[in-house]
């Protein structure tokens, strides 16, 4: 249920101006909700960001997430894949 | 104009169960085929319209907000309530100078496997790396504060009346730019 709450927290966010990403773990429930910009992880829940105690995998997701910020030619819902490396 | 009403399910259905061993896919393939038709089931909210809000800056210059929904509180704030039926909606704010590794997690679920978050809590409140990017200059600012969520709610409709709101105004009042928003 976390994937719908951010979701949800999100979209509020975004109707007064502020520019959000979701982390989202499970693809079915971003397509069904279609949240402004997701980044898709193929992590398993616990886990959002890959590991515990691993700054540079941490850096990599959340790089990514950024990333979906900053390319104008996007437009809602983004729904983009993590590869990790 | 989007209406929000609850489906109060009255439980927490243990859908996310993960062992070490289960498939770290994103997608409904790693549960048993009746976790699966519960989830195609489940009225997740479809968000319509989609409110756009692009950035309005360089991601250098703004300042950026954590939310996360690992239910993590600070050593003397009040935990969440397990006993909501359809989940403790209410959030906790996380002030942005606070010691990550001070966090509590209160999360109810014992659907997923807390291990990691217990390890570091950087896993799904990425403070530490947040303020990483505020010194490396990929963001101009961390804010000054961050909210808590307990993600377990099948109910949603009572946070999108008042929390969510509430939360938006708090970010707001702070003239926060851009929010990375973290599951668990």
């Amino acid at each position: 249920m976390c994937n719908q709450t951010v979701c949800l927290v999100a979209a509020e966010l975004e109707r007064h101006g502020i520019s959000t990403v979701v982390i989202q773990l499970l693809r079915e429930v971003a397509e069904r909700m279609r949240p402004p910009r997701a980044l898709l992880v193929p992590f398993k829940h616990g886990y959002p960001l890959h590991m515990p105690n691993d700054p540079q995998r941490q850096h990599a997701v959340i790089d990514a997430a950024l990333k979906l910020f900053e390319d104008p030619a996007l437009s809602p819902p983004v729904l983009a894949d993590f590869l990790p490396g | 104009m989007v209406e929000w009403t609850d489906h109060d399910f009255g439980l927490e259905l243990d859908i996310f169960r993960n062992s070490s061993n289960a498939p770290q896919m994103g997608d409904l393939n790693e549960f048993s085929l009746p976790v699966k038709l519960f989830l195609k089931a489940y009225p997740w909210r479809k968000i319509d319209p989609i409110p756009w809000a692009p950035l309005k800056k360089p991601l250098s210059e703004c300042r950026l907000a954590l939310v996360s929904t690992a239910a993590f509180v600070r050593p003397g704030q009040k935990p969440f309530d397990e006993s909501i039926r359809g989940g403790d909606f209410s959030f906790r704010e996380i002030p942005g100078d606070a010691d990550v590794r001070q966090l509590i997690e209160s999360h109810r679920s014992e659907s997923f496997d807390h291990t990691g978050i217990h390890q570091d809590p950087n896993l799904a409140f990425p403070l530490d790396r947040a303020r990483e990017l505020a010194e490396r200059g990929r963001i101009g600012s961390l804010n000054r504060r961050h909210l808590s969520f307990m993600g377990s709610i099948t109910a949603p409709g009572r946070l999108m009346q008042q929390p969510a709101p509430e939360a938006a105004r708090l970010f707001v009042e702070d003239a926060v730019d851009v929010a990375l928003l973290v599951p668990v």
